[in-house]
């Protein structure tokens, strides 16, 4: 059966019950919202919808159920792992039109906002209001707060702040069966099974959040950043098991290797030493005593363990300077080559040096470039695996040292994804980390919130059949992460 | 116990009859008794492994929390379980309720990064991941932690620490909770009567010291380390407007302590029914803790 066009009566009804203007089915929509931000080549989704209320997420995903078709929540569509890839033609509900900030709570520190919110737009929203939103992904300035709620994102500061599970109180969800349910409460906690928890990091297999209770947190009254540059890697990384295990947590502890160091250089002139094997952007917060005895401590800590010298800005304009080279980084690849695959494996921290040893190794061994940015401080590496797809066979090369990076990974002890998520990506590698007994739990969680599998189909857990099986695609990714 | 723990655990949790693990005894009413029937077994003891350095701990889940903040004390690291000394790990995790320093030290929610547990068909499982970060596959976790046992029977769980404060102390006086919150900046604790606030500081001394300064000019009493008041047992749910009755706010989760009992929690019937989906997935027969509700423990 071809479904790839919808049937006329699903189109009409959802014209009928959502309005014309918010529900797309021409071609240009099809292709636009086949596929995301990683490099699965996608599928075609039946019908796109852009919903503006709860009850237009309710009336798309009754629709979906009248007709027998699956959906799949979709945000900024900036999400790495394919998890907003369309599979099997579904409806596509788009939740970036619910991009309003609903209510702001500073007595008792919360908003309420719309998923559709980009992250970045709440962020400037609280600016000045002494309260910030603190998961802050690489995507910012793109990826939506629903998007972020779906892949339980991260981002430098999640290091002593947590992941978005950390600083989401309550969310409004539309279930699979058109129910609507609050999830948790205000307060951040509610007696009972955790299924707020649960449903952070769903992937949008569980349902559509519509209205999502974030925490806001206190500003700091003190923020210091320290670039600290190595000779060797292997020292940049010592030093962050080295902080770590001292008592200190820092806000952030970024890695950056000598490769992405020259990049990021060329590309945005923020002072980076070119040289250096590595460097680390650390930063601590709090009141002013502590930071002052945290910066020390980690001066002190990071010249026994080699560093070359350590930078303190001294200025708002020099730590902004410090973090656009670290947020620039993606887009300073381009400048070497036209494609890269990113890798997302966290591991113990105290394994990092060998670990990024092996992910070098298993680079040359392929003849692949690769770069490494990542948040250090936790263990989530990010490989960047840099090639031109025109050039023939590469691309297998870059498949077959992703694999061996995340064996590397998981012999250290580590796990599949820190931030990005499962997805389409890593579904085949699940077996590698869970028992058949383990992911037939988690299939458990999956079957309590969606019987009849209509959310966001063939993600995350293991299935019989494959995206590109039933959409009749290619196996392979076909190009660059852009 | 020796090598075999996990799977002699296993084995004492069978595959058919009704069963629950019975640990310190320290919160055995909450939620409801389990069922006469019920047969009682005991989950493995001891630490399995701790590197100061990772800042990560497994440990078996019928070990206490003296014992375990005892060995995690040598290095000054903590775990944010809340219990009396007699109380199990497993059991903290399976009540799931956070103390009054969650304001500093995070939600009970956040510590569980991986957990081994017998299912009702009697296997054992892993859920979550051993590190500190993790977004692998749906977070079993988070559905385990307060769940009373009814979802599985855990054995063996790696848990989050956190480096101890190097100063704590308790400071007494005469603002109101919004005043309070608004003077210091990230407070362990805040408590309040109704007529006086009880605040914890901690952290580095120098951050104490110059907080209790402050406060002190604001005629705040310092009173030492130990929470300077009793704080009832039981557990309500403050909502603007209800009486205090004797009883002691934590400002930051809006609990409400009292001697009394609560009367049951309301849950809106979407969510017992998502909930009750849950437990009958995971334990169609209902042989794990049966009499126990998490939906009719408190908050």
């Amino acid at each position: 059966m071809n479904r790839s066009r919808g049937n006329d009566q699903l189109f009409q009804e959802l014209c009928r019950d959502i309005g014309t203007n918010r529900v797309h089915r021409d071609g240009a929509s099809q292709l636009l919202y086949s596929r995301d931000g990683s490099a699965f080549p996608g599928g075609i989704p039946g019908v796109v919808c852009f919903p503006e209320t709860t009850q237009h997420v309710v009336d798309c995903i009754k629709a979906a159920n009248r007709h027998d078709r699956s959906f799949v929540p979709r945000g900024a569509g900036t999400g790495l792992a394919g998890g907003a890839v369309p599979c099997d033609a579904p409806l596509v509900i788009s939740t970036t039109k619910m991009n309003s900030i609903l209510e702001v709570n500073y007595e008792k520190r919360f908003a309420w906002v719309g998923p559709g919110v980009v992250n970045l737009d709440l962020t400037k929203s609280l600016t000045g209001t002494g309260f910030h939103f603190a998961p802050d992904p690489s995507s910012q300035q793109s990826c939506t707060i629903g998007g972020n709620v779906a892949n339980n994102s991260g981002g430098p500061h999640c290091l002593a702040y947590g992941v978005t599970n950390a600083h989401i109180l309550a969310i409004e969800v539309v279930l699979p069966d058109g129910t609507l349910v609050q999830l948790g409460d205000v307060d951040g906690h509610a007696s009972g099974y955790d299924l707020r928890g649960v449903f952070v990091g769903g992937e949008g297999t569980l349902g559509i959040a519509t209205r999502i209770a974030v925490k806001l947190t206190p500003d700091p009254p003190e923020i210091r950043t320290l670039l600290l540059d190595f000779m060797d890697v292997a020292d940049a990384a010592k030093t962050v098991s080295a902080i770590i295990a001292s008592g200190i947590v820092p806000a952030a502890i970024e890695m950056m290797d000598k490769r992405i160091v020259n990049v990021v250089e060329e590309f945005v002139k923020v002072g980076y030493p070119t040289d250096a094997a590595a460097v680390l952007i650390i930063e601590v917060d709090g009141l002013p005593e502590g930071v002052k005895i945290e910066v020390e401590r980690i001066q002190s800590i990071s010249l026994e363990h080699g560093a070359r010298s350590v930078r303190v800005a001294s200025s708002d304009e020099e730590r902004e300077q410090i973090w656009k080279g670290r947020k620039s980084a993606f887009g300073a690849v381009a400048q070497i080559q036209p494609g890269y695959y990113l890798h997302d494996t966290v591991i113990p921290r105290t394994k990092l040096v060998e670990v990024l040893e092996a992910v070098y190794e298993i680079a040359n061994r392929y003849e692949l470039i690769v770069m490494n940015v990542f948040h250090a401080g936790d263990g989530n590496l990010h490989p960047l695996l840099v090639f031109d797809p025109q050039e023939p066979g590469v691309m297998e090369r870059v498949l077959v040292a992703g694999e061996e990076i995340v064996q590397v990974s998981l012999d250290a002890g580590g796990v599949l994804s820190g931030e990005h998520g499962i997805g389409l990506e890593k579904k085949r590698f699940m077996e590698k980390l869970f028992s058949e007994e383990d992911l037939a739990a988690q299939k458990l969680l999956k079957d309590a919130f969606d019987p009849d599998g209509r959310a966001n189909p063939f993600k995350v857990l293991p299935s019989g059949a494959s995206c590109s099986e039933v959409n009749h695609l290619n196996q392979l990714p076909d190009g660059a992460w852009v | 116990m020796g090598m075999n723990d996990l799977e002699d655990f296993r084995e004492s949790v069978g595959k058919s009859d009704p069963v629950a693990v019975v640990g310190g005894r320290t919160h055995w009413t909450v939620g409801g008794n389990p069922t006469d029937d019920t047969r009682l077994v005991s989950a493995p003891v001891g630490i399995d492994f701790f590197d100061p350095s990772e800042m990560t701990v497994s440990v078996k889940a019928g070990t206490t929390l003296k014992d375990l903040n005892e060995e995690l004390s040598r290095y000054r690291q903590e775990v944010c379980l809340e219990g009396s000394s007699e109380t199990t790990v497993g059991g903290a995790l399976m009540i799931g309720t956070d103390g009054i320093r969650r304001n500093l030290i995070g939600s009970i929610r956040e510590t569980l990064l991986q957990a081994e547990y017998v299912d009702a068909k009697g296997k054992l499982i892993k859920a979550g991941g051993p590190t500190v970060k993790n977004v692998t596959g749906y977070d079993l976790c988070r559905l385990l932690v307060g769940s009373l046992g009814t979802l599985g029977l855990v054995g063996r769980v790696i848990l989050r620490t956190r480096p101890q404060s190097e100063k704590s102390v308790w400071l007494r006086g005469g603002l109101s909770p919004e005043e309070a919150r608004h003077i210091c900046f990230r407070p362990s604790s805040l408590l309040w009567n109704g007529e006086e606030t009880f605040i914890q500081l901690e952290g580095y001394g120098v951050n104490v010291d110059s907080e209790i300064l402050n406060l002190k000019n604001l005629g705040y009493e310092e009173l030492g380390v130990k929470c300077p008041i009793s704080i009832p047992s039981f557990r309500h749910k403050f909502v603007n407007g209800m009486s205090l009755d004797n009883g002691i706010i934590d400002v930051y989760s809006s609990i409400l302590y009292k001697s009394v009992e609560a009367s049951e929690p309301q849950h809106s019937e979407e969510v017992l029914r998502l909930g009750n989906r849950v437990r009958k997935m995971f334990d169609p027969l209902g042989r794990l803790n049966p009499g126990r509700d998490p939906y009719r423990a408190g908050p």
